[in-house]
This record gives C-alpha cells, structure tokens and sequence, in this order.
C-alpha cells in the first residue's frame, strides 16, 4: 500500500462528503452559536445582532464558575466510574465463548434504545422510599424501615453511569476482543498473579483505548441535562441544565449560547490536554 | 534423578479427548521435541505442563514433587508462545526484565540483567527499542530472553521458529540447540517440522491423534520406528505390507523377502527408508530380496535423486546419490533390491497410512 498525503482533487475526493456534512451540520450550526452568543439581548423580546463580551462577562461569576467546575467533576467522575467498571466488564466479556458474547452485547445495546426520561424515572423510582430496593434490604432484615435515595449525588452518579456504560463497552470491545490470550498467559508463566498480569499486562497494552474511552464517557456526560434535574438536588444541577434553563424558559438565546460555546471551549481543552499528556508519556 | 515425569497426563473437552493419558520421563538437561501434526494434543500437553490448562486427568511431577495442581505462575517455567505475545507497550529491555520486576527486582538490577540476557541472545545495545521496531528474528530472540529471565527449571516453546523464513528457522534451530546445551536447562520444543525435531532435540516424541506414539532419539525414531505413522511421518518411506510364508520370509506384491525379525506367520508391515532401497539395471544378474518393476518417474533433487517405480501396481520411492544413478529411463525395466538389514518390520495395520507408500 502506498501511504503519502493525497494531492490532487480526486485524490482528496473521498473525504468531500464528510467534510461537507461536518461543515453543514457542525462548523455552521457553531458559528451560528458564535455568532448569537456575542448578540444583544432585548429584554422581554428576543435579541438583535451585536457584538459585545456581556454574556460572557456575566457567568465569569463564582456561582457560574461553582456550576461549571461541578459539570466538569461530575462528568469527569462519570467517566472514570464506568471505565473502571467497564474495562473489567469488557475484558471478561471477549473473554467468554461466542454466543454468551453475543447475547451480553445485544442486551447492552437494548439499554442504548431507552431514552433518558425512561432511565431517570426507572432510577428514581428504584432510589425511591415506596418502591424501590431499600423495602427489599427491609424484606431480608437488613434495613429498619424503608429510605429515600434520590434526590442524591448518589442516585445521578448511579444513573448517568448506567447511561455511559453501553457506550464505554461498546468502545472498549472491539480493542479487548483483538487482545492476544498469549500475553495474560505468558505473564502468567513469567510469575504473575491473574490479578497482577491484568494490572501490569492487560491495563498498560490498553492505555491507548482507556484514554480514548474515558474522553468519549466525560464529552458523553457532560451533555447530560435531564438527568441531574430528575436525580439530583438543584446543587446537582450541571452547566447543561443552566444553558437550557437560559434557552427555554428565561428565552435569553444569547447568555445560553456563550455558556455553551464557553463548554464547548473547555471540554475541547481539556480533551486536549489529555490527548497531549498520553502522547508525551509515550514518546 | 528424575527432572520432570508425566503420569497419565490426559485432557478431555467433553466428548473430546485431547490428549490421551500421557506418560514421560524426562531426565535433567534434555531437549525434547513434541512432534506430530497439527491437531495431535502437542500444544495442548505443552500447555498442561506450563500450567495453562488444567489436567482432567493424570498427574505432573518435577523431582518427585506434585505439581499437578500449582497454578502457573508458582512453576517457574520459562515458556516461548507461537505469537511470542511480547509486551507491546514495553521496550525489549522491559519486556525481558519484566519477570524480575514481578518478583521485585531493583530497577538499576533488572536494567543490568536484561542487558545480560539480551547479550547471551546476541541482541546487545538492543534494551531500549520499542517492541514494533524489532525484526521477526529479533523478536525471537527477545521472547526467549524473557523466559529465560528467571533460570527457570523448565523452558518450554511452542512453535517458536514457525513465523520465521526457512533460512534464518534453519539458523534459530542451531543457536537455539547450542544455547540450550550451554545453559544446561531441560526444554521442550512443540513442532510439527521433523527436520526442527532431527535438528535439536535429543528426544523426540512423536504423537498422533492425542497419544504419544514413539519417544526416542532422533535417529533411532527414524532408524527404527514404532509404527507405521511414525515411521511416515518422520521423513519418507515406502510401506510394505505382505504374509510371512515360511519363517523369514514374506511375500509382498511383486516378490517375496527374507527378512529377519518377522512374526511366526500372519500379516507383517514393513517400512524401507527411500535412501536404502537400490535399484538395478533390469539386465542385472538377479539375487535376493529383487524386485521387478517399471521406473515410472525421476526428480533430480540436485544432491540426490528420487526414482519412483512401479511394483506390482504399486510404488516404491528410491534416493540415490547422482553417481550412483542407474542407466534406466522412465518407461524402463528396472530391477529394485530391498536389503534385509533395512526394513523395520512393524505391526500389521498398526495406524494411517498402512500399507501405503508415501
């Protein structure tokens, strides 16, 4: 196979198309956000274009920088949880014969058919006093009386990691089933433990994939907004659900798009930052 | 002293049996070879001596001591995969020092010795290249460092020279023999190549469908093999099956023999290496253990040549050196003598390819 930049148009040509579907349905969508988050609002009617730094100078605040760095916590939690439950998951799944495999990954993908409504009603009412499971650990004599979960950290923790995890399996798979068995066992003659040849083997071969898992799980749960309203206490309440907030109810298009685009902006840096740190590690 | 024994050693899947209830004694300081074709349980009893496959059945014991049940890591078994399964996200030197940091080695101790035994394969300087940099022979060379990191009792490889060019497999034979015989460590090769086997191994063990059919020095499976399977598989030979007649003698399509070592009476088989068959001009003065045939077709095989020729609606195969080439074109009448002190006589039907020359 030849492999040197392509240079003519024809050569260039494959990648027309999704470079255009990126430009229609991203890059023009984005600056349109731009473009509305530096307008002028009009108050009690809609907003006229402009170009002024108000809406950002507005959420540079301790309140919107407290919501923010939450946002980020919270996804950036999200993210590891269900990587850290996943990859062991995931490991074990390539690991078990065909049919099993298979019948696990149809499952998974039939949770990525329910919406986020279904999932954060299901959860609550799962975390909930009348009927969730706290009346089962009272069945078996473990609890005195029945509790309510949610509202909690707890309980959005629960459900966005149940909502990240088909996702991170899906993305972990494909890496995990081409893993060599050779290498587990040859660490396992060379005297390592099952446990130590998963943590000195299995993890570091896969650092690549886990990075690139926990970047699409923290992106994934930082768009999350339904969610922390129907789990979590107002102090749950994710940058997202404040863009939407601004956007739907408080019809102030302008300061809800320069908090996105802000989100945007961060998230992209900190991927960044990340992609950064693994390739500097490598090198 | 006795370094490892296999008693009994069996695996079954199911219905299935892999490997048959095997048994082994293999004194200290051998190298052996489990020969056979793919699909023979080799692999597999390699895997249960590593520990990577439990036994169902049959017990393992090295210097007398039970490890049938140790898990594989608490063996101290060296072992080579097919796919060498080095580490990728290590370097050549980590990748060889990794058993020692496992037992907590130092760091400035594991740098040392994994320089040392990057020497002792002849890839010095060589630590610090990323495991994609390294060539296929190079890589070799760093999957037997590895397992040789911690002077283990055992050093097993399973098909370790198969991914390699013929010339530089030729090559690994001969430095693997000549590193095993320094280092003094009892190892054992799987291969499905005889010529990988005949090459290093001071004991080869031939199986076949999940048993163990003849374990003996090289030479002295193909001189005198136990059966028929082994007896083709291990090199070429022609197969012959007759009727003793008389006590000696046997009848075989298109003549009879005198042979030592025949059964009383019933069906023998015979094998006759390819190289000890001679051949004669049809015009010859006739003698014992003649064969009247046709030369039916000639390789030259540039050291040597194959005739083949026709018996009695069968075929023999014959090398002979070029000099020794009889004035015979294919077509012709030929004259074939089966000297008595080459045959091996083998059980009647005893495995595949009875009665069939190959």
């Amino acid at each position: 196979m030849i492999r040197r930049a392509p240079r003519s148009l024809g050569e260039h040509a494959p990648i027309l198309f999704p470079a255009l579907m990126l430009i229609v349905f991203f890059v023009i969508p984005f600056g349109l956000m731009i473009a509305v988050s530096v307008a002028r609002r009009i108050p009690g009617g809609f907003y006229e274009p402009d170009f002024v730094f108000a809406n950002y100078e507005r959420f540079l605040t301790a309140f919107f920088g407290g919501v923010l760095s939450f946002s980020l916590e919270l996804a950036a939690l999200v993210a590891v949880v269900a990587v850290g439950i996943g990859f062991p998951f995931t490991y074990r799944l390539a690991r078990l014969p065909r049919a099993a495999q298979v019948r696990w990954l149809v499952f998974l993908l039939s949770i990525l058919s329910l919406s986020e409504v279904i999932i954060g009603f299901a959860w609550s009412t799962l975390l909930s006093r009348t009927a969730g499971i706290t009346n089962l650990l009272v069945a078996v004599g473990l609890m005195a009386e029945p509790q309510s979960l949610s509202p909690s950290f707890g309980a959005l923790l629960a459900g966005m990691v149940y909502q990240a995890f088909p996702y991170t399996v899906l993305v972990l798979y494909p890496a995990l089933a081409r893993l060599d068995p050779a290498l587990v066992e040859a660490s396992r003659t060379l005297g390592a433990s099952p446990a130590k040849a998963f943590f000195t083997v299995v993890v570091p071969s896969q650092r690549n994939t886990i990075v690139a898992t926990l970047i699409m799980a923290f992106v994934f749960a930082l768009g999350s907004y339904l969610l922390p309203q129907l789990l979590g206490r107002p102090q749950h309440w994710t940058l997202s659900v404040l863009i939407t907030d601004q956007a739907i109810y408080q019809s102030n298009m302008p300061f809800a798009a320069a908090m996105a685009v802000f989100l945007v902006l961060v998230s992209l840096a900190l991927v960044g930052l990340a992609l950064l740190a693994g390739r500097k590690e490598e090198a | 002293m006795s370094a490892l024994v296999l008693d009994g050693l069996a695996k079954r899947y199911g219905s299935f049996t892999a490997v048959h209830g095997a048994s082994l004694r293999i004194p200290h300081g051998q190298f052996v070879c489990l020969l056979g074709p793919s699909g023979c349980g080799k692999t597999t009893l390699m895997r249960m001596i590593a520990g990577l496959e439990e036994p169902s059945g049959g017990r393992l014991l090295i210097d007398d001591r039970d490890i049938t049940a140790a898990p594989a890591h608490k063996r101290d078994f060296g072992m080579v995969f097919q796919s060498l399964a080095l580490f990728p996200h290590l370097t050549a030197g980590e990748n060889v020092a990794y058993p020692l940091r496992i037992r907590g080695v130092p760091a400035a101790e594991r740098r040392g010795r994994a320089e040392s035994l990057l020497e002792l394969v002849r890839l010095p300087g060589m630590a610090d290249r990323p495991v994609s940099r390294l060539s296929g022979g190079q890589r070799q060379r760093v999957a037997i460092a590895r397992a040789l990191a911690l002077e283990p009792k055992l050093f097993l490889l399973d098909e370790p020279l198969s991914a390699l060019d013929a010339k530089l497999r030729e090559a690994m034979q001969i430095e693997l023999k000549q590193l095993q015989r320094r280092l003094g460590i009892t190892t054992i090769v799987v291969t499905h190549d005889q010529r990988e086997a005949m090459t290093m191994a001071d004991l080869v063990v031939v199986m076949s469908e999940g048993k163990i059919r003849q374990a003996a020095p090289p030479m002295e499976v193909y001189r005198r093999p136990a059966d028929a399977f082994v007896a083709d598989f291990i090199g070429m030979t022609n197969l012959l099956e007759g009727e003793v007649t008389a006590p000696g003698r046997i009848s075989v399509p298109g003549g009879e023999l005198a042979l030592e070592g025949l059964p009383r009476q019933g069906r023998a088989l015979l094998s006759v290496r390819p190289e000890e068959v001679l051949l004669h001009p049809a015009t010859a003065p006739g003698g014992a253990n003649r064969l009247s045939g046709t030369l039916s077709f000639v390789r030259d095989l540039g050291a040597s040549v194959e005739f083949r020729i026709e018996v009695a609606g069968r075929e023999i195969v014959a090398l002979t050196r070029p000099q020794d080439r009889p004035p015979v074109e294919p077509g012709g009448a030929v004259t074939v003598e089966i000297p008595a002190g080459a045959c091996v006589v083998l059980p009647p039907e005893s495995g595949v390819g009875g009665g069939r020359p190959s």
